[in-house]
Protein backbone atom coordinates (compact mmCIF):
# COMPACT_ATOMS: atom_id res chain seq x y z
CA UNK A 1 0.00 0.00 0.00
CA UNK A 2 1.58 3.24 -1.07
CA UNK A 3 1.33 6.29 1.09
CA UNK A 4 1.79 10.00 0.82
CA UNK A 5 5.52 10.47 1.00
CA UNK A 6 7.00 12.21 2.75
CA UNK A 7 5.10 12.58 6.00
CA UNK A 8 4.46 16.25 6.56
CA UNK A 9 6.39 17.90 9.31
CA UNK A 10 4.47 20.09 11.67
CA UNK A 11 4.28 23.65 10.38
CA UNK A 12 3.67 24.70 13.99
CA UNK A 13 7.12 23.34 14.81
CA UNK A 14 8.68 24.80 11.65
CA UNK A 15 7.70 28.41 12.44
CA UNK A 16 9.92 28.18 15.53
CA UNK A 17 12.92 27.09 13.52
CA UNK A 18 16.16 29.06 13.57
CA UNK A 19 16.53 28.31 9.88
CA UNK A 20 14.83 31.22 8.03
CA UNK A 21 13.82 29.02 5.09
CA UNK A 22 12.29 26.38 7.32
CA UNK A 23 10.47 29.09 9.28
CA UNK A 24 9.19 30.67 6.09
CA UNK A 25 7.94 27.31 4.82
CA UNK A 26 6.12 26.81 8.10
CA UNK A 27 4.38 30.17 7.72
CA UNK A 28 3.47 29.34 4.12
CA UNK A 29 1.70 26.17 5.27
CA UNK A 30 -0.13 27.98 8.05
CA UNK A 31 -1.23 30.79 5.77
CA UNK A 32 -2.45 28.27 3.19
CA UNK A 33 -4.63 26.55 5.79
CA UNK A 34 -5.85 29.57 7.71
CA UNK A 35 -6.12 32.60 5.44
CA UNK A 36 -9.67 31.85 4.32
CA UNK A 37 -11.03 31.01 7.80
CA UNK A 38 -9.35 34.25 8.93
CA UNK A 39 -10.95 36.25 6.12
CA UNK A 40 -14.43 34.87 6.77
CA UNK A 41 -13.99 35.37 10.50
CA UNK A 42 -13.14 39.03 9.92
CA UNK A 43 -16.08 39.48 7.58
CA UNK A 44 -18.54 37.99 10.04
CA UNK A 45 -17.24 38.49 13.54
CA UNK A 46 -15.79 41.94 12.88
CA UNK A 47 -18.23 42.87 10.11
CA UNK A 48 -15.24 44.11 8.12
CA UNK A 49 -15.87 45.27 4.56
CA UNK A 50 -14.34 42.96 1.92
CA UNK A 51 -11.47 45.38 1.16
CA UNK A 52 -10.69 45.86 4.85
CA UNK A 53 -10.84 42.13 5.51
CA UNK A 54 -8.34 41.50 2.70
CA UNK A 55 -5.95 44.07 4.11
CA UNK A 56 -6.39 42.74 7.61
CA UNK A 57 -5.62 39.16 6.54
CA UNK A 58 -2.50 40.28 4.67
CA UNK A 59 -1.48 42.54 7.52
CA UNK A 60 -2.13 39.91 10.19
CA UNK A 61 0.07 37.24 8.64
CA UNK A 62 2.79 39.76 7.79
CA UNK A 63 2.71 41.07 11.35
CA UNK A 64 2.73 37.56 12.81
CA UNK A 65 5.74 36.64 10.67
CA UNK A 66 7.59 39.80 11.64
CA UNK A 67 6.85 39.67 15.37
CA UNK A 68 6.68 35.90 15.82
CA UNK A 69 3.24 36.12 17.42
CA UNK A 70 2.13 32.65 16.40
CA UNK A 71 5.35 31.09 17.69
CA UNK A 72 4.36 31.97 21.24
CA UNK A 73 1.65 29.30 21.10
CA UNK A 74 1.55 27.14 24.27
CA UNK A 75 0.08 23.71 23.48
CA UNK A 76 -1.00 23.01 27.06
CA UNK A 77 -3.28 26.05 27.14
CA UNK A 78 -5.13 25.92 23.85
CA UNK A 79 -5.08 24.47 20.39
CA UNK A 80 -3.07 26.23 17.73
CA UNK A 81 -6.26 27.01 15.82
CA UNK A 82 -7.71 28.75 18.85
CA UNK A 83 -4.47 30.61 19.48
CA UNK A 84 -4.38 31.86 15.90
CA UNK A 85 -7.95 33.13 16.16
CA UNK A 86 -7.20 34.90 19.43
CA UNK A 87 -4.17 36.55 17.82
CA UNK A 88 -6.29 37.53 14.84
CA UNK A 89 -8.93 39.09 17.08
CA UNK A 90 -6.22 41.00 18.92
CA UNK A 91 -4.76 42.24 15.67
CA UNK A 92 -8.15 43.23 14.27
CA UNK A 93 -8.98 45.07 17.49
CA UNK A 94 -5.77 47.09 17.36
CA UNK A 95 -6.22 47.79 13.66
CA UNK A 96 -9.73 49.03 14.27
CA UNK A 97 -8.50 51.31 17.04
CA UNK A 98 -5.88 52.71 14.72
CA UNK A 99 -8.58 52.98 12.05
CA UNK A 100 -6.19 51.55 9.56
CA UNK A 101 -5.27 48.19 8.23
CA UNK A 102 -1.59 47.63 8.73
CA UNK A 103 0.41 46.65 5.72
CA UNK A 104 3.83 45.62 6.74
CA UNK A 105 6.69 43.96 4.95
CA UNK A 106 9.50 42.60 7.13
CA UNK A 107 10.62 39.97 4.64
CA UNK A 108 7.06 38.82 4.00
CA UNK A 109 5.74 39.40 0.51
CA UNK A 110 2.11 40.26 -0.07
CA UNK A 111 0.29 37.01 -0.73
CA UNK A 112 -1.65 36.06 -3.81
CA UNK A 113 -4.83 34.73 -2.25
CA UNK A 114 -8.19 34.00 -3.85
CA UNK A 115 -10.20 36.54 -1.90
CA UNK A 116 -12.95 36.55 -4.50
CA UNK A 117 -13.52 32.85 -3.86
CA UNK A 118 -13.51 33.45 -0.11
CA UNK A 119 -15.98 36.29 -0.54
CA UNK A 120 -18.36 33.96 -2.36
CA UNK A 121 -18.28 31.61 0.65
CA UNK A 122 -18.67 34.51 3.07
CA UNK A 123 -21.75 35.56 1.12
CA UNK A 124 -23.26 32.08 1.29
CA UNK A 125 -22.81 31.81 5.03
CA UNK A 126 -25.43 32.96 7.47
CA UNK A 127 -25.52 36.59 8.44
CA UNK A 128 -23.23 37.64 11.32
CA UNK A 129 -24.53 36.64 14.72
CA UNK A 130 -23.79 32.90 14.62
CA UNK A 131 -21.11 31.33 16.79
CA UNK A 132 -17.82 32.83 15.51
CA UNK A 133 -15.79 29.91 16.88
CA UNK A 134 -17.94 27.44 15.00
CA UNK A 135 -17.72 29.49 11.81
CA UNK A 136 -13.93 29.60 12.16
CA UNK A 137 -13.78 25.84 12.73
CA UNK A 138 -16.04 25.17 9.76
CA UNK A 139 -13.89 27.28 7.43
CA UNK A 140 -10.74 25.69 8.76
CA UNK A 141 -12.25 22.23 8.04
CA UNK A 142 -13.22 23.33 4.54
CA UNK A 143 -9.68 24.57 3.97
CA UNK A 144 -8.13 21.29 5.22
CA UNK A 145 -10.47 19.14 3.13
CA UNK A 146 -9.86 21.23 0.03
CA UNK A 147 -6.10 20.86 0.57
CA UNK A 148 -6.48 17.10 1.03
CA UNK A 149 -8.42 16.88 -2.24
CA UNK A 150 -5.63 18.79 -4.00
CA UNK A 151 -3.05 16.42 -2.47
CA UNK A 152 -5.04 13.42 -3.64
CA UNK A 153 -5.31 14.88 -7.13
CA UNK A 154 -1.51 15.31 -7.32
CA UNK A 155 -0.93 11.87 -5.87
CA UNK A 156 -3.27 10.24 -8.40
CA UNK A 157 -1.78 12.19 -11.32
CA UNK A 158 1.78 11.17 -10.40
CA UNK A 159 0.81 7.49 -10.34
CA UNK A 160 -1.44 7.40 -13.35
CA UNK A 161 -4.63 6.91 -11.30
CA UNK A 162 -6.56 9.64 -13.07
CA UNK A 163 -9.49 7.37 -13.86
CA UNK A 164 -9.78 6.30 -10.24
CA UNK A 165 -9.60 9.92 -9.09
CA UNK A 166 -12.25 10.94 -11.60
CA UNK A 167 -14.52 8.16 -10.31
CA UNK A 168 -13.92 9.32 -6.76
CA UNK A 169 -14.92 12.86 -7.69
CA UNK A 170 -18.03 11.62 -9.49
CA UNK A 171 -19.26 9.29 -6.75
CA UNK A 172 -18.09 10.85 -3.51
CA UNK A 173 -17.53 14.54 -4.13
CA UNK A 174 -19.70 15.90 -6.88
CA UNK A 175 -22.89 13.88 -6.67
CA UNK A 176 -25.33 13.41 -3.88
CA UNK A 177 -28.10 10.90 -3.17
CA UNK A 178 -30.15 9.92 -6.21
CA UNK A 179 -27.84 11.61 -8.73
CA UNK A 180 -24.95 9.34 -7.75
CA UNK A 181 -24.11 6.73 -10.41
CA UNK A 182 -24.03 3.10 -9.32
CA UNK A 183 -20.83 1.07 -9.45
CA UNK A 184 -22.35 -0.90 -12.33
CA UNK A 185 -23.01 2.29 -14.32
CA UNK A 186 -19.47 3.48 -13.70
CA UNK A 187 -18.06 0.11 -14.75
CA UNK A 188 -20.05 0.25 -17.96
CA UNK A 189 -19.04 3.83 -18.67
CA UNK A 190 -15.35 3.05 -18.24
CA UNK A 191 -15.41 -0.47 -19.68
CA UNK A 192 -14.12 -1.97 -16.43
CA UNK A 193 -15.27 -4.82 -14.18
CA UNK A 194 -17.32 -3.73 -11.15
CA UNK A 195 -14.66 -5.12 -8.83
CA UNK A 196 -12.11 -2.74 -10.36
CA UNK A 197 -14.44 0.21 -9.76
CA UNK A 198 -14.87 -0.92 -6.15
CA UNK A 199 -11.10 -1.23 -5.71
CA UNK A 200 -10.48 2.17 -7.28
CA UNK A 201 -12.96 3.87 -4.96
CA UNK A 202 -11.68 2.07 -1.88
CA UNK A 203 -8.14 3.15 -2.66
CA UNK A 204 -9.09 6.77 -3.33
CA UNK A 205 -11.11 7.02 -0.12
CA UNK A 206 -8.28 5.49 1.84
CA UNK A 207 -5.74 7.87 0.33
CA UNK A 208 -8.07 10.82 0.86
CA UNK A 209 -8.32 9.95 4.55
CA UNK A 210 -4.57 9.68 4.72
CA UNK A 211 -4.12 13.04 2.98
CA UNK A 212 -6.55 14.78 5.33
CA UNK A 213 -4.88 13.37 8.42
CA UNK A 214 -1.46 14.38 7.09
CA UNK A 215 -2.80 17.91 6.69
CA UNK A 216 -3.98 17.88 10.29
CA UNK A 217 -0.64 16.51 11.41
CA UNK A 218 1.06 19.45 9.73
CA UNK A 219 -1.09 21.94 11.63
CA UNK A 220 -0.71 20.51 15.11
CA UNK A 221 2.06 20.19 17.61
CA UNK A 222 1.46 16.97 19.52
CA UNK A 223 -0.58 13.77 19.47
CA UNK A 224 -3.38 15.04 21.68
CA UNK A 225 -3.87 18.17 19.60
CA UNK A 226 -3.76 16.05 16.46
CA UNK A 227 -6.52 13.79 17.74
CA UNK A 228 -8.66 16.69 18.92
CA UNK A 229 -8.30 18.43 15.59
CA UNK A 230 -9.07 15.22 13.71
CA UNK A 231 -12.37 15.13 15.59
CA UNK A 232 -12.93 18.81 14.91
CA UNK A 233 -12.45 18.10 11.22
CA UNK A 234 -15.39 15.71 11.45
CA UNK A 235 -17.56 18.45 12.87
CA UNK A 236 -17.04 17.88 16.58
CA UNK A 237 -15.17 20.34 18.72
CA UNK A 238 -14.57 18.81 22.12
CA UNK A 239 -12.63 21.86 23.39
CA UNK B 1 -10.55 22.58 -8.37
CA UNK B 2 -13.23 24.85 -6.95
CA UNK B 3 -13.67 25.43 -3.24
CA UNK B 4 -15.98 22.76 -1.77
CA UNK B 5 -19.41 24.00 -0.73
CA UNK B 6 -21.12 22.93 2.50
CA UNK B 7 -22.76 19.85 0.94
CA UNK B 8 -19.41 18.71 -0.47
CA UNK B 9 -17.69 19.30 2.86
CA UNK B 10 -20.33 17.09 4.51
CA UNK B 11 -19.72 14.34 1.95
CA UNK B 12 -15.96 14.54 2.46
CA UNK B 13 -16.43 14.38 6.23
CA UNK B 14 -18.52 11.25 5.78
CA UNK B 15 -15.68 9.63 3.83
CA UNK B 16 -13.27 10.52 6.61
CA UNK B 17 -15.54 9.00 9.19
CA UNK B 18 -16.27 5.75 7.37
CA UNK B 19 -13.61 3.10 6.85
CA UNK B 20 -13.64 0.36 4.24
CA UNK B 21 -14.44 -2.94 5.93
CA UNK B 22 -12.25 -5.17 3.81
CA UNK B 23 -13.52 -8.45 2.41
CA UNK B 24 -17.01 -7.22 1.58
CA UNK B 25 -18.92 -9.47 3.96
CA UNK B 26 -20.33 -6.46 5.78
CA UNK B 27 -21.96 -3.46 4.22
CA UNK B 28 -21.92 -0.25 6.22
CA UNK B 29 -25.18 1.67 6.58
CA UNK B 30 -26.16 4.83 8.40
CA UNK B 31 -24.49 5.94 11.62
CA UNK B 32 -26.60 5.23 14.70
CA UNK B 33 -24.27 6.30 17.48
CA UNK B 34 -20.97 7.97 18.26
CA UNK B 35 -18.84 8.43 21.32
CA UNK B 36 -15.46 9.86 22.08
CA UNK B 37 -13.62 6.89 20.63
CA UNK B 38 -15.98 4.76 18.62
CA UNK B 39 -18.71 5.08 16.06
CA UNK B 40 -21.58 2.64 15.58
CA UNK B 41 -23.21 2.08 12.23
CA UNK B 42 -26.04 -0.14 11.23
CA UNK B 43 -24.68 -2.78 8.86
CA UNK B 44 -25.68 -5.73 6.73
CA UNK B 45 -24.05 -9.13 7.05
CA UNK B 46 -24.29 -10.20 3.42
CA UNK B 47 -23.36 -13.79 4.17
CA UNK B 48 -26.17 -14.34 6.65
CA UNK B 49 -28.49 -11.69 5.26
CA UNK B 50 -29.13 -10.06 8.61
CA UNK B 51 -28.86 -6.58 10.00
CA UNK B 52 -26.08 -5.99 12.53
CA UNK B 53 -24.47 -3.11 14.40
CA UNK B 54 -20.85 -2.36 13.50
CA UNK B 55 -18.62 -0.45 15.86
CA UNK B 56 -15.17 0.86 15.00
CA UNK B 57 -12.65 3.46 16.03
CA UNK B 58 -13.14 6.57 13.93
CA UNK B 59 -10.54 6.65 11.16
CA UNK B 60 -9.94 10.32 11.90
CA UNK B 61 -8.95 9.56 15.46
CA UNK B 62 -7.21 6.23 14.98
CA UNK B 63 -4.71 5.57 17.73
CA UNK B 64 -3.12 2.35 18.86
CA UNK B 65 -4.63 2.66 22.33
CA UNK B 66 -8.16 3.05 20.94
CA UNK B 67 -7.76 0.03 18.70
CA UNK B 68 -6.49 -2.05 21.59
CA UNK B 69 -9.41 -0.88 23.69
CA UNK B 70 -11.97 -1.91 21.10
CA UNK B 71 -10.30 -5.28 20.60
CA UNK B 72 -10.39 -5.76 24.34
CA UNK B 73 -14.04 -4.82 24.51
CA UNK B 74 -14.83 -7.51 21.93
CA UNK B 75 -12.96 -10.20 23.86
CA UNK B 76 -14.56 -9.12 27.10
CA UNK B 77 -18.09 -9.13 25.68
CA UNK B 78 -17.49 -12.56 24.19
CA UNK B 79 -17.06 -13.95 27.69
CA UNK B 80 -20.18 -12.26 29.04
CA UNK B 81 -23.14 -14.23 27.71
CA UNK B 82 -26.21 -12.71 29.31
CA UNK B 83 -29.60 -11.48 28.03
CA UNK B 84 -28.70 -8.01 29.34
CA UNK B 85 -25.50 -7.75 27.33
CA UNK B 86 -25.42 -7.27 23.56
CA UNK B 87 -23.71 -10.31 22.00
CA UNK B 88 -20.68 -9.89 19.74
CA UNK B 89 -20.85 -11.79 16.46
CA UNK B 90 -17.48 -11.01 14.96
CA UNK B 91 -14.25 -9.07 15.30
CA UNK B 92 -12.75 -7.89 12.01
CA UNK B 93 -9.55 -6.19 10.91
CA UNK B 94 -9.73 -2.92 9.01
CA UNK B 95 -7.46 -2.75 5.95
CA UNK B 96 -6.24 0.67 7.12
CA UNK B 97 -5.36 -0.62 10.57
CA UNK B 98 -7.61 -1.09 13.53
CA UNK B 99 -10.53 -3.37 14.17
CA UNK B 100 -14.29 -3.40 13.96
CA UNK B 101 -16.83 -5.13 16.13
CA UNK B 102 -19.93 -6.74 14.71
CA UNK B 103 -22.73 -6.96 17.25
CA UNK B 104 -26.39 -7.77 17.39
CA UNK B 105 -28.47 -4.86 16.14
CA UNK B 106 -30.55 -3.76 19.10
CA UNK B 107 -33.69 -1.78 18.47
CA UNK B 108 -34.76 0.30 21.38
CA UNK B 109 -34.34 3.57 23.21
CA UNK B 110 -32.05 4.94 25.86
CA UNK B 111 -33.18 4.44 29.47
CA UNK B 112 -33.38 8.19 30.10
CA UNK B 113 -35.54 8.68 27.03
CA UNK B 114 -37.86 5.85 28.05
CA UNK B 115 -38.48 7.09 31.58
CA UNK B 116 -38.88 10.73 30.55
CA UNK B 117 -42.00 9.61 28.71
CA UNK B 118 -43.72 8.93 32.04
CA UNK B 119 -43.39 5.44 33.51
CA UNK B 120 -44.97 4.21 36.80
CA UNK B 121 -42.55 3.84 39.70
CA UNK B 122 -42.95 0.07 39.90
CA UNK B 123 -42.03 -0.30 36.23
CA UNK B 124 -39.01 2.00 36.68
CA UNK B 125 -37.82 -0.17 39.55
CA UNK B 126 -38.25 -3.32 37.48
CA UNK B 127 -36.09 -1.76 34.75
CA UNK B 128 -33.51 -0.94 37.40
CA UNK B 129 -33.51 -4.50 38.75
CA UNK B 130 -32.91 -5.92 35.27
CA UNK B 131 -29.88 -3.65 34.91
CA UNK B 132 -28.65 -4.53 38.39
CA UNK B 133 -28.92 -8.25 37.66
CA UNK B 134 -26.81 -7.79 34.50
CA UNK B 135 -24.12 -5.88 36.35
CA UNK B 136 -24.14 -8.45 39.17
CA UNK B 137 -23.61 -11.16 36.55
CA UNK B 138 -20.64 -9.25 35.09
CA UNK B 139 -19.16 -8.85 38.58
CA UNK B 140 -19.53 -12.57 39.20
CA UNK B 141 -17.59 -13.09 35.97
CA UNK B 142 -14.90 -10.73 37.26
CA UNK B 143 -15.74 -7.71 35.10
CA UNK B 144 -16.36 -4.12 36.23
CA UNK B 145 -18.30 -1.85 33.87
CA UNK B 146 -16.97 1.49 35.26
CA UNK B 147 -19.12 3.77 33.13
CA UNK B 148 -22.70 3.21 34.22
CA UNK B 149 -25.05 6.00 33.20
CA UNK B 150 -28.46 6.20 31.52
CA UNK B 151 -26.87 6.85 28.13
CA UNK B 152 -25.19 3.45 28.40
CA UNK B 153 -28.43 1.62 29.18
CA UNK B 154 -30.86 0.69 26.47
CA UNK B 155 -34.41 -0.62 26.70
CA UNK B 156 -35.20 -2.96 23.82
CA UNK B 157 -38.44 -3.38 21.93
CA UNK B 158 -39.56 -6.20 24.23
CA UNK B 159 -38.74 -4.31 27.40
CA UNK B 160 -35.37 -5.99 27.85
CA UNK B 161 -32.72 -3.82 29.53
CA UNK B 162 -29.24 -3.87 28.03
CA UNK B 163 -26.00 -2.58 29.55
CA UNK B 164 -24.07 -1.03 26.66
CA UNK B 165 -20.57 0.31 25.99
CA UNK B 166 -18.11 -1.86 27.85
CA UNK B 167 -15.19 0.06 26.34
CA UNK B 168 -13.65 1.01 29.69
CA UNK B 169 -14.65 -2.17 31.54
CA UNK B 170 -11.97 -3.98 33.45
CA UNK B 171 -11.32 -7.60 34.28
CA UNK B 172 -10.43 -8.07 37.92
CA UNK B 173 -9.05 -10.98 39.86
CA UNK B 174 -11.44 -13.36 41.52
CA UNK B 175 -15.18 -13.22 41.19
CA UNK B 176 -18.36 -12.93 43.18
CA UNK B 177 -18.48 -9.37 44.39
CA UNK B 178 -14.81 -8.70 44.80
CA UNK B 179 -14.73 -5.71 47.08
CA UNK B 180 -11.08 -4.79 46.79
CA UNK B 181 -10.35 -5.53 43.17
CA UNK B 182 -6.94 -6.25 41.78
CA UNK B 183 -6.11 -6.40 38.09
CA UNK B 184 -6.23 -10.01 36.90
CA UNK B 185 -3.34 -9.50 34.53
CA UNK B 186 -1.20 -6.59 33.44
CA UNK B 187 -3.56 -6.34 30.49
CA UNK B 188 -6.64 -6.49 32.68
CA UNK B 189 -7.64 -2.93 31.93
CA UNK B 190 -7.99 -1.01 28.72
CA UNK B 191 -4.94 0.87 27.48
CA UNK B 192 -4.55 4.23 29.08
CA UNK B 193 -6.33 3.21 32.25
CA UNK B 194 -3.43 2.90 34.58
CA UNK B 195 -3.54 4.51 38.00
CA UNK B 196 -4.05 8.23 37.70
CA UNK B 197 -6.14 8.05 34.54
CA UNK B 198 -9.70 9.28 34.95
CA UNK B 199 -12.12 6.63 33.69
CA UNK B 200 -15.86 7.25 33.56
CA UNK B 201 -18.21 10.13 32.89
CA UNK B 202 -18.28 13.32 34.98
CA UNK B 203 -21.51 13.53 36.90
CA UNK B 204 -21.94 9.76 36.99
CA UNK B 205 -18.59 8.36 38.05
CA UNK B 206 -17.66 7.59 41.65
CA UNK B 207 -15.55 10.17 43.53
CA UNK B 208 -12.54 7.83 43.57
CA UNK B 209 -12.79 7.49 39.78
CA UNK B 210 -12.76 11.27 39.43
CA UNK B 211 -9.55 11.24 41.47
CA UNK B 212 -7.97 8.85 38.99
CA UNK B 213 -8.47 5.67 41.03
CA UNK B 214 -10.66 3.46 38.89
CA UNK B 215 -9.60 0.15 40.42
CA UNK B 216 -9.32 -0.09 44.18
CA UNK B 217 -12.98 0.26 45.15
CA UNK B 218 -13.87 -2.67 42.89
CA UNK B 219 -17.55 -3.45 42.51
CA UNK B 220 -18.46 -0.54 44.78
CA UNK B 221 -17.55 1.69 41.87
CA UNK B 222 -20.40 0.19 39.85
CA UNK B 223 -22.64 0.27 42.93
CA UNK B 224 -22.10 4.04 42.88
CA UNK B 225 -23.03 4.20 39.16
CA UNK B 226 -26.17 2.17 39.82
CA UNK B 227 -27.01 4.47 42.72
CA UNK B 228 -26.87 7.44 40.36
CA UNK B 229 -29.02 5.64 37.82
CA UNK B 230 -31.54 4.77 40.57
CA UNK B 231 -31.60 8.44 41.61
CA UNK B 232 -32.36 9.45 38.02
CA UNK B 233 -35.16 6.88 37.85
CA UNK B 234 -36.69 8.15 41.09
CA UNK B 235 -36.68 11.74 39.78
CA UNK B 236 -38.26 10.77 36.47
CA UNK B 237 -41.85 11.83 35.91
CA UNK B 238 -44.74 9.46 36.51
CA UNK B 239 -47.38 8.69 33.88
CA UNK B 240 -49.20 11.61 32.30
CA UNK B 241 -52.25 12.60 34.32
CA UNK B 242 -51.03 10.97 37.53
CA UNK B 243 -50.45 13.26 40.49
CA UNK B 244 -46.78 14.18 40.99
CA UNK B 245 -45.48 12.26 43.99
CA UNK B 246 -42.29 12.49 45.96
CA UNK B 247 -40.31 9.25 45.64
CA UNK B 248 -40.65 7.04 48.73
CA UNK B 249 -38.03 7.81 51.37
CA UNK B 250 -36.74 4.20 51.60
CA UNK B 251 -35.79 4.29 47.91
CA UNK B 252 -34.01 7.59 48.45
CA UNK B 253 -32.11 5.93 51.28
CA UNK B 254 -31.02 3.10 48.97
CA UNK B 255 -29.74 5.55 46.35
CA UNK B 256 -28.02 7.59 49.09
CA UNK B 257 -26.20 4.60 50.53
CA UNK B 258 -25.15 3.41 47.07
CA UNK B 259 -23.66 6.81 46.27
CA UNK B 260 -21.88 7.35 49.59
CA UNK B 261 -18.64 9.33 49.22
CA UNK B 262 -16.58 6.61 50.94
CA UNK B 263 -16.64 3.28 49.05
CA UNK B 264 -16.76 1.37 52.37
CA UNK B 265 -20.10 2.97 53.26
CA UNK B 266 -21.74 1.80 50.05
CA UNK B 267 -23.39 -1.60 49.54
CA UNK B 268 -20.68 -4.26 49.35
CA UNK B 269 -22.08 -5.53 46.08
CA UNK B 270 -24.86 -5.15 43.53
CA UNK B 271 -26.90 -8.15 44.80
CA UNK B 272 -27.17 -6.50 48.23
CA UNK B 273 -28.38 -3.27 46.63
CA UNK B 274 -30.86 -5.08 44.39
CA UNK B 275 -32.15 -7.03 47.40
CA UNK B 276 -32.99 -3.73 49.08
CA UNK B 277 -35.06 -2.60 46.10
CA UNK B 278 -36.83 -5.96 46.07
CA UNK B 279 -37.51 -5.57 49.80
CA UNK B 280 -39.20 -2.26 49.08
CA UNK B 281 -41.29 -3.78 46.29
CA UNK B 282 -42.30 -6.64 48.62
CA UNK B 283 -43.33 -4.26 51.38
CA UNK B 284 -40.48 -5.29 53.64
CA UNK B 285 -38.23 -2.99 55.62
CA UNK B 286 -35.37 -1.44 53.67
CA UNK B 287 -32.25 -1.90 55.77
CA UNK B 288 -30.62 1.36 54.66
CA UNK B 289 -33.62 3.37 55.83
CA UNK B 290 -34.39 4.36 59.45
CA UNK B 291 -38.16 4.10 59.60
CA UNK B 292 -40.29 6.41 61.67
CA UNK B 293 -43.19 4.71 63.57
CA UNK B 294 -45.65 6.28 61.11
CA UNK B 295 -43.70 4.91 58.14
CA UNK B 296 -43.59 1.49 59.75
CA UNK B 297 -47.36 1.45 60.30
CA UNK B 298 -47.99 2.59 56.73
CA UNK B 299 -45.64 -0.06 55.35
CA UNK B 300 -47.11 -2.87 57.45
CA UNK B 301 -50.66 -1.91 56.61
CA UNK B 302 -50.09 -1.13 52.93
CA UNK B 303 -50.52 -4.73 51.67
CA UNK B 304 -53.82 -4.95 53.55
CA UNK B 305 -55.36 -1.73 52.29
CA UNK B 306 -58.38 -3.38 50.69
CA UNK B 307 -59.12 -5.52 53.73
CA UNK B 308 -58.80 -2.50 56.00
CA UNK B 309 -61.16 -0.47 53.81
CA UNK B 310 -63.69 -3.31 53.72
CA UNK B 311 -63.54 -3.84 57.46
CA UNK B 312 -63.84 -0.10 58.03
CA UNK B 313 -66.86 0.08 55.75
CA UNK B 314 -68.40 -2.90 57.51
CA UNK B 315 -67.89 -1.35 60.95
CA UNK B 316 -69.29 1.97 59.74
CA UNK B 317 -72.43 0.35 58.31
CA UNK B 318 -72.93 -1.67 61.49
CA UNK B 319 -72.53 1.50 63.55
CA UNK B 320 -75.08 3.33 61.42
CA UNK B 321 -77.57 0.44 61.67
CA UNK B 322 -77.04 0.31 65.41
CA UNK B 323 -77.68 4.04 65.71
CA UNK B 324 -80.85 3.83 63.57
CA UNK B 325 -82.22 0.89 65.59
CA UNK B 326 -81.62 2.78 68.86
CA UNK B 327 -84.00 5.51 67.69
Amino acid sequence: MSAFPPTRHSAVVAIRSQDPEERSRGYDAIVAAYWRPAYIHLRHRWAAAPEDARDLVQGFFADAFEKGTLERFEPGRARFRTWLRVCLDGYAGHAREAATALKRGGGWTRLALDFDGAERIAGELQAPGGDPDEAFRREWARSVLEGALADLSSWAAERGHDTAFRMFLTVDVESDGGARPTYEELAQAHGLPVTTVTNHLHRMRREFRRAALERIRALTLDEQEFRDEARALLGEDPA
Amino acid sequence: MKTPDDATVARLQRILDTPELGDGRYELGERIGAGGMGVVHVGLDRRLGREVAIKFVRPGALAASDVARLRREALLLARLEHPGIVPVHDLGELPEGGVFLVMKRVRGRGLDEVVQGGVPLGERLRLFLQLADTIAFAHAAGVLHRDLKPANVMVGTFGEVLAMDWGVARVVAGSDATTEAQPATPGGGPPGTSAGTVIGTPGWMAPEQARGDAISSGVRMDVFGLGRVLGMLLDAPGPAGAAARTPPAPLRSIARRATAEAPGERYPGVPEMAAEVRRFLDGERVLAHHETPAERIRRVLAPHTIAIVLIGAYVLVRALLFAINRR
